[in-house]
């Protein structure tokens, strides 16, 4: 459904045509949009084009995420992930954490300028304190700071290397998180280039993560939108299960929606409440053909 | 302003796709998809979604006392150690939970030891790979060097096993049920979902596992895959274990490698990990003799794991030599 497209006309397609329906296997990983789409940094390549002025979704807080924790619980969640925008603008992270932390793993996707010393500590204490492991993601795009800046913003690069090492200091090792922005960043060369900065740096247990580009928000403005034939009509998906889609939901202010990347398209979203979101979703969105061809998973 | 910039110049606006469109206009026409189930459809939805799968694996036992394992990557001294003392132990039976070979030398001899003693298997992603003709151990790694190691251990053990063997792993069930005392549990390689997904103890949350007992229709299940072994007693009462692997040290420093009793106790189980010392020398010399890496060499003789660490979470990471 674009923009200007009436609510009923584009379900009414949807039924129509051929587009593939995931069928949710089970319910492993549950994301929250805790930033909303507030970030503190206007990266070009954002697929949902987050910066200090976007409340397309807004902050959740704490209240809003325990009924979906305990429903959680019910369903047998395995993982708990926090993304935004920046979820260290969000003033009772540490809260959430702390809470989420006592159901399951957690993981924060994070753009590291807010990892300081101090808060650091808080996070390597909460960590300690669990039966489960706690995770945090750093966003990087580029080896050095030509490429990296770039991308996330100038003088960038300095300070998710400062976060970084913030971050390991307290025995919080990261997973730099890397797009495939630049041709090499995911090749093999690639990655030994980002292990061997966090080991410059270091970062005794390196980790990456690869993922590629969706071609929307800021990113479809940078290289393009997607194309006509990146669409999905092969029938049958029920047996899929290498799409993320397949068990995952994202919960943002506005509800649940079927996954992290569709959540700028309101046909992405799914329901109030998890019980509303247990059946298929229909593969219609061109982003569903980048997990599909390149096997996407936003997990770690 | 530069081009890139005007999709984040938001205010009061919404990002729809690639389109700036007023906040309103994007609110209204998300609240417009979704289901709104009532409560009592919700209910019946989540009961639907939990509710157990039919299973036709036959129940075997009743039995006292199981020694279960897992992951022998080729180590015939662990094996024979660990043969010996579950006799003497007073095991019923003896389970191995897949994975024969990978790291290890001389994949073969495991065969004969495995059939003389009449342990019971399941096939792990090891088997399911030789047997199936893969061409990599379908562990999924990211890390050229960790997928160099992968890919070089399992040509290894490729080569070096026979038809008859890789016909024996394909013959093996994925799946065994077994009773001790009077409780029920399911035996799997990596989860009673999947070959290869990887059970760690700190990213395995008690909810996740009721919910898996629960689909099973078990009072419990034991696993391995990952190397390292754990066990949680569940609120209901249900027992999940990994049993880890006799294969090789649990990166904790220590030769020694690690398998499971069970054990009839009462209206439940008992879960006893068992230290099993054994001739590592002997098997690094074999190594060497075999050629295989170093790497792995060395983490026989240090107990610390050297390649393939890119898979622990976060927390078994940070207990990590390397």
């Amino acid at each position: 459904m674009t923009p200007g497209t009436s609510t009923s006309e584009a379900k009414a397609v949807d039924v129509q045509n051929s587009t593939p329906r995931v069928h949710l296997g089970s319910l492993d990983t549950l994301w929250f949009q805790v930033g909303g789409t507030l970030c503190n940094l206007t990266c070009t390549h954002c697929f949902i084009s987050c910066s200090p002025t976007n409340h397309t979704h807004e902050l959740m807080t704490l209240e809003q995420i325990r009924p979906y924790l305990d429903e959680a619980v019910e369903l047998g969640v395995k993982e708990y992930y926090f993304t935004g925008g920046e979820p260290f603008i969000k003033r009772e992270m540490e809260e959430i954490i702390r809470e989420t932390l006592r159901v399951g793993p957690v993981t924060v996707l994070t753009n590291g300028l807010l990892l300081d010393p101090a808060r650091c500590d808080r996070l390597a204490a909460l960590a300690a304190d669990s039966e489960y492991s706690f995770d945090v993601r750093i966003s990087l795009d580029g080896y050095n700071a030509e490429t990296n800046d770039a991308i996330r913003g100038e003088g960038t690069f300095d300070r998710i290397l400062a976060g970084i090492k913030n971050a390991a200091a307290v025995g919080i090792s990261p997973v730099l998180t890397v797009t495939e922005v630049h041709e090499d960043n995911g090749t093999d060369d690639g990655r030994r280039r980002f292990l061997r900065l966090l080991s410059e740096i270091g970062i005794d247990h390196p980790r990456l993560k690869f993922l590629p580009v969706f071609k929307l928000g800021a990113e479809a403005e940078r290289t393009g939108a997607y194309e006509g034939w990146e669409t999905l009509e092969c029938g049958a998906a029920d047996t899929w299960d290498h799409l993320q889609c397949s068990s995952c939901r994202m919960v943002t202010d506005l509800g649940v929606w079927v996954c992290p990347i569709l959540v700028n398209e309101p046909s992405g979203r799914m329901g109030d409440h998890l019980a509303d979101t247990l059946d298929g979703f229909p593969l219609s969105h061109p982003a569903c053909w980048t997990c599909h061809v390149h096997e996407v998973t936003c997990r770690t | 302003m530069s081009d890139a910039s005007k999709i984040q110049a938001h205010r009061g606006m919404a990002t729809w796709g690639e389109t700036l469109v007023p906040l309103e206009d994007f609110r209204e026409a998300a609240m417009g998809f979704g289901r709104r189930l009532s409560p009592e459809e919700r209910a019946s939805s989540v009961s639907e979604f939990v509710a157990a799968d039919a299973d036709p694996t036959p129940v075997e036992g009743p039995f006292e006392r199981v020694a279960i394992f897992g992951g022998i990557y080729s180590n015939t001294h662990a094996l024979g150690a660990l043969l010996e003392d579950a006799a003497q132990r007073g095991a019923d039976a003896v389970y191995c939970l897949g994975d024969f070979g990978g790291f290890g030398p001389n994949p073969e001899h495991v065969w004969p030891l495995l059939e003389a003693a009449g342990v019971k298997s399941i096939q792990g992603n090891y088997e399911a790979a030789l047997a199936s003709g893969r061409t990599d151990c379908n562990c999924g790694y990211t890390d050229p060097r960790d997928n160099q190691f992968a890919d070089l251990s399992y040509r290894y053990t490729e080569q070096n096993c026979s038809a008859g063997f890789k016909v024996y792993m394909g013959g093996l069930p994925a799946r065994r049920r077994i009773r001790v005392g009077t409780s029920e549990f399911l035996l799997v390689h990596g989860s009673p979902r999947r070959v290869n997904e990887f059970l760690f103890e700190s990213t395995s949350p008690e909810p996740f596992l009721e919910a898996l007992c629960t689909k099973v229709q078990v009072d419990g299940f034991l696993c391995s895959h990952t190397g390292l072994r754990w066990h949680r007693a569940l609120p209901s009462g249900r027992d999940v274990v990994n049993v880890g692997v006799i294969g090789r040290p649990a990166n904790d420093g220590r030769t020694d490698v690690w398998y499971t009793l069970l054990s009839a106790a009462g209206e439940g189980v008992e879960v006893e990990f068992v230290p099993l010392a054994y001739d590592h020398l002997a098997l690094a010399d074999e190594m060497r003799r075999e050629h295989l890496p170093e790497e792995f060499v060395e983490t026989v003789l240090t107990g610390w794991w050297t390649t393939c660490l890119e898979i622990l979470p976060a927390r078994e990471r940070a207990a990590s030599a390397y």
